[in-house]
């Protein structure tokens, strides 16, 4: 009845314009080459995929492990469609192929048909997989995402995937030009207003009544199912709309990257992002969020001297080698799978009324002990 | 039929080869699930790690200590793994513990590729193993005629086992139902921990046979054969021993076949490469939709 | 006689060798309390979930309100090891089995002899998602915020229906943080909210004292009447079905035994043979 008061809804809008004006800043100021613009962008990136695994696995109960395929699908669908036709035609990218598809589209185009080719993916896999129990579920998405790698490799589709080759000269980030003028738009901020406006979406359809019909199927199927919840409908409703997401963050990513193949989405990316979703908190969004850019941030930027021979300080170049960063990350990981099973933010969001109260309390409290001493 | 069987015996051989291989994984797998209705992420790592301690050790000690040192090893990291990241979370979610499995996985490879430094590993050549012999006119390791002699021996003696000892009676007694086992005094911590055990033991048997066939190891190299295994697994009906091992054969063959294999429906050969993982994944889910209890699986019952 | 809401005709359900309703029929009339009662394991709630979809009968024919909602005759593995009755009865008909949401759409809400709220939800969020079978909206909508009319409804229905039932104080609660007699309010008032003809209640007054019975018996008859309902419960209380129910239903071992007034089937010997055992 009580729905979130006002005010903390202003406050949660003036926090994300704050979070645009910074990124803006900065992108104006600092010189684009700074490690945290990478961090950002891939964070992003990251960030609406987890969220869009966390519709899946945290509020609609489905443990499913085939983002990298839906992802694979968004990458190959928007660098397919953006190539420009004449790239396509000449041997710059398929060498070894005649390109099928002789059309290009733009990049706004070419992220929504990312995304549609996802959810069209979704849609068929649903059928079958979703019947299926939890783990059963897990295995035959995993197995989904490898047979969905496999075709995209096949060469007998190389005119239109280029086989296992890279596809390259698409449209990248450095595209990306403010509407009707030839100015290049802040490529940070474009990916944190594309990746932000998926997220809202994902956000309004949790906190709507479908929103609310997912978490009922997660809580238990039996009583959603007597309450009129259609179980089949609404799972492969949030499968569709989960993979839509995954595949406009795999165009995204695409943008980002420059070049893409589909050797990169193995099981292991789906691992990690799920590792994210996991520290962040599994049906936590703010926590998926937080979890995205600490991760990224963590791997690329703040560990990337154990790498490098020379961390905190410390040169240590026998045990600070090439693979330690992640060595290290994963017990990290392990510790918190153990030990903090609910992650940052458990299954709550970030809420600034609740930050303030905390605050009010913690300095009753303070004052408190003090007349006590 | 006779004409397509000799044209592709090489890789029949090597299917029934890698099948066995893969059956000796594959049990591993299906253990654990009927027990603790966990698929065992890790497994498959454990398979790799088991072919990189043969690398190391090898490098220092004679062969015939270096065996017997990988398997006990193994079977040690196995139990470890149990007892430090699955029995903590023993009353958690089943997502928690699937979860900690591909922790365990994620930090199994991470470690490998940390004390590889990301190279492949030359495995050892196994003095007798590696010897070739020829068949039918087709030229192949000893271990490709080994391996499905010692995996049929291997799988008896674990029936064996599972049918007449104390602990087998356990097992099949947790599997069938956990809770009731629990309260009439099974110690189910020892039970889980015996699955572990042998699926370790097994698993390290399984890597040197595999090794030995493949020559290298990598920190990736258990991934997809552990995903295959745990498929076949899933294919025989899970829980079932032969039916693992029957999945396993079949998806070892098939897949040898389909890479080897001259033209399928009239494509060309090379492309169909890229698929022989796919069609295991393919296999899974056919068999998931028409039959989810597998060959042999039995029906799992639902309580509303 | 007055028009039947629910009607089993020949109602079997068998799981492998075990019979756990054999052959049932029974009628609940518009306007009724029914209860069905029997001894533990006596095939009750394999009944309700029978009705409800959760369960498909080996055989038999459910019908809601004059209309077919369930039909079937054992199939498969089960032409052979069938051990009910009347086998044939249903060969040539077509088979009905409805999902347990579309028997809800059509307006049979149930409650759980174990209670099953969603747990991670408020009371509010529990009788307010109940809502959205009914509400006039798609994924679209409903996510862009053009239902918002539709939500603001189910909103106000909500806090009417919790205020009627004297839980709005406990809205902002976790459903499962309230006290147990409460929580099994919650659950009837989240089956009203799917707007029921006939509500199924198993066990309601389960873990109650006689007072809260009593209460709870006479809140029944309040809901039912208010709500235009017509009640079928599963009751071990006999106070409660006793002065309640119009009518009861006995089954023992899945067959119905006896049926009547309550007092024709407290007086009725194989009654209390069930119940008792038969002394020797």
């Amino acid at each position: 009845m009580k729905q979130k008061s006002k005010a903390e809804l202003w406050i949660a809008f003036a926090a994300i314009a704050l979070i645009y004006v910074a990124v803006t800043v900065l992108e104006q100021t600092v010189d684009s080459n700074h490690i945290i613009f990478t961090v950002l962008k891939k964070g992003a990136i990251y960030s609406l995929v987890a969220v869009s695994m966390n519709l899946l696995n945290g509020f609609t109960g489905l443990f499913s492990l085939g983002q990298a395929g839906f992802m694979l699908i968004g990458a190959y669908t928007y660098s397919i469609f953006t190539m420009p036709t004449e790239v396509k035609l000449t041997e710059s990218v398929y060498k070894y192929y005649e390109a099928a598809i002789k059309f290009d589209t733009g990049i706004f185009v070419g992220l929504i048909c990312a995304g549609l080719a996802a959810a069209l993916f979704a849609a068929l896999i649903g059928l079958p997989v979703l019947r299926l129990k939890s783990d059963y579920l897990a295995i035959a998405t995993i197995g989904f995402a490898e047979i969905i790698r496999a075709i995209f490799q096949w060469d007998v589709l190389g005119p239109v995937t280029n086989g296992a080759n890279v596809m390259r000269n698409y449209l990248d980030l450095t595209d990306v030009k403010i509407p009707f003028t030839d100015i290049a738009f802040p490529p940070t901020l474009y990916v944190f207003l594309a990746s932000g406006v998926c997220i809202g979406l994902i956000v309004l359809l949790i906190n709507s009544s479908y929103g609310r019909a997912f978490k009922a199927i997660r809580d238990d199927e039996v009583a959603a199912e007597a309450m009129g919840i259609n179980l089949f409908k609404h799972k492969e409703m949030s499968f569709i709309i989960s993979s839509f997401f995954a595949g406009v963050s795999g165009a995204l990513l695409a943008m980002y990257q420059y070049t893409v193949q589909a050797a990169q989405f193995k099981s292991a990316m789906t691992y990690e992002i799920l590792l994210i979703v996991v520290i962040g908190g599994i049906g936590s969004v703010s926590g998926s969020l937080i979890a995205s850019f600490l991760y990224i941030a963590a791997s690329e930027w703040w560990l990337r001297g154990l790498d490098m021979g020379k961390f905190l300080g410390i040169e240590a170049p026998n045990l600070f080698r090439s693979g330690f960063r992640r060595f290290v990350f994963s017990i990290i990981i392990m510790m918190i799978v153990l030990f903090f099973s609910k992650g940052l933010m458990g299954d709550k969001e970030i809420s600034f009324a609740g930050l303030v109260r905390r605050f009010n309390k913690r300095a009753k409290t303070a004052k408190g002990g003090g007349i006590d001493g | 039929m006779l004409d397509f069987l000799h044209a592709n015996l090489s890789y029949f051989l090597s299917g029934i080869s890698v099948g066995g291989q893969y059956a000796l994984i594959a049990i591993g797998y299906t253990m654990v699930y009927g027990i603790l209705r966990l698929i065992n992420f890790a497994h498959g790592d454990v398979f790799m790690v088991a072919g990189l301690m043969m690398v190391y050790l090898s490098t220092a000690l004679p062969v015939t200590i270096a065996i017997p040192l990988v398997l006990i090893m193994t079977v040690v990291l196995g139990f470890v793994i149990e007892r430090a990241a699955y029995k903590p979370l023993r009353t958690a979610p089943r997502m928690s513990v699937m979860i900690s499995a591909i922790g365990i996985s994620y930090l199994l490879q991470n470690a490998a590729l940390y004390f590889t430094g990301g190279l492949a590993k030359v495995y050892p050549a196994i003095p007798w193993l590696s010897q070739s012999v020829t068949i039918w006119g087709s030229t192949t390791k000893m271990v490709t005629i080994v391996t499905p002699i010692l995996t049929i021996v291997l799988v008896v003696l674990l029936t064996l086992l599972i049918k007449y000892t104390k602990v087998g009676m356990a097992m099949r007694a947790v599997s069938k139902d956990f809770e009731t086992s629990r309260l009439m005094g099974i110690r189910i911590n020892s039970v889980i921990s015996v699955t572990f055990v042998i699926g370790s033991f097994l698993a390290a048997v399984g890597s040197i046979l595999y090794f030995t066939n493949y020559a290298s190891v990598t920190p990736i190299s258990g991934g997809m054969p552990g995903l295959k295994c745990f498929v076949a697994a899933v294919f025989g009906g899970i829980g079932s021993i032969p039916g693992a091992v029957i999945g396993a054969f079949i998806i070892g063959i098939a897949e040898n076949i389909i890479k080897g294999g001259t033209s399928i429906f009239g494509f060309g050969g090379s492309g169909w490469t890229t698929f022989s993982d796919a069609f295991t994944f393919a296999l899974l889910i056919i068999i998931l939709v028409v039959k989810p209890t597998g060959l042999f699986g039995e029906k799992a019952t639902d309580k509303a | 006689m007055a028009e039947n809401v629910l009607k089993l005709e020949n109602v079997t359900m068998q799981f492998g060798g075990v019979v756990a309703v054999n052959n049932l029929s029974l009628e609940v009339n518009k306007g009724e309390i029914v209860a069905l009662i029997g001894p533990n394991g006596a095939g009750k709630t394999t009944a309700f979930n029978c009705v409800t979809g959760i369960y498909d009968p080996t055989n038999g024919k459910i019908s809601f309100n004059g209309k077919t909602i369930v039909e079937n005759h054992p199939r498969g593995k089960m032409k052979k090891l069938y051990a009910g009755e009347n086998a044939k009865l249903y060969v040539n008909s077509r088979t009905v089995d409805p999902t347990p949401d579309m028997v809800t759409k059509l307006g049979i809400a149930r409650t759980f002899q174990n209670i099953r709220l969603w747990k991670s939800m408020t009371v509010f969020d529990n009788v307010l998602t109940a809502k959205h079978m009914r509400a006039k909206q798609n994924v679209l909508t409903a996510t862009l915020r053009l239902a918002y009319k539709e939500e603001k409804r189910m909103r106000e229905e909500t806090a009417a229906l919790l205020e009627e039932q004297n839980l709005l104080q406990y809205a902002n609660d976790l459903a499962v943080s309230l006290p147990y007699g409460l929580q099994r309010r919650l659950e009837i008032a989240r089956a009203l909210a799917t707007d029921p003809k006939l509500l199924l209640l198993d066990e309601p007054a389960a873990g109650m004292n006689p007072q809260e019975t009593q209460e709870l018996g006479e809140f029944i008859v309040q809901i039912k009447n208010k709500y235009d309902l017509t009640v079928f419960m599963i009751e071990h209380h006999m106070d409660l079905v006793m002065q309640f129910s119009d009518r009861i239903y006995v089954i023992d071992f899945g067959r119905l035994i006896s049926n009547g007034t309550p007092a024709v089937v407290q007086a009725d010997p194989k009654v209390i043979n069930a119940y008792l055992g038969v002394a020797e």
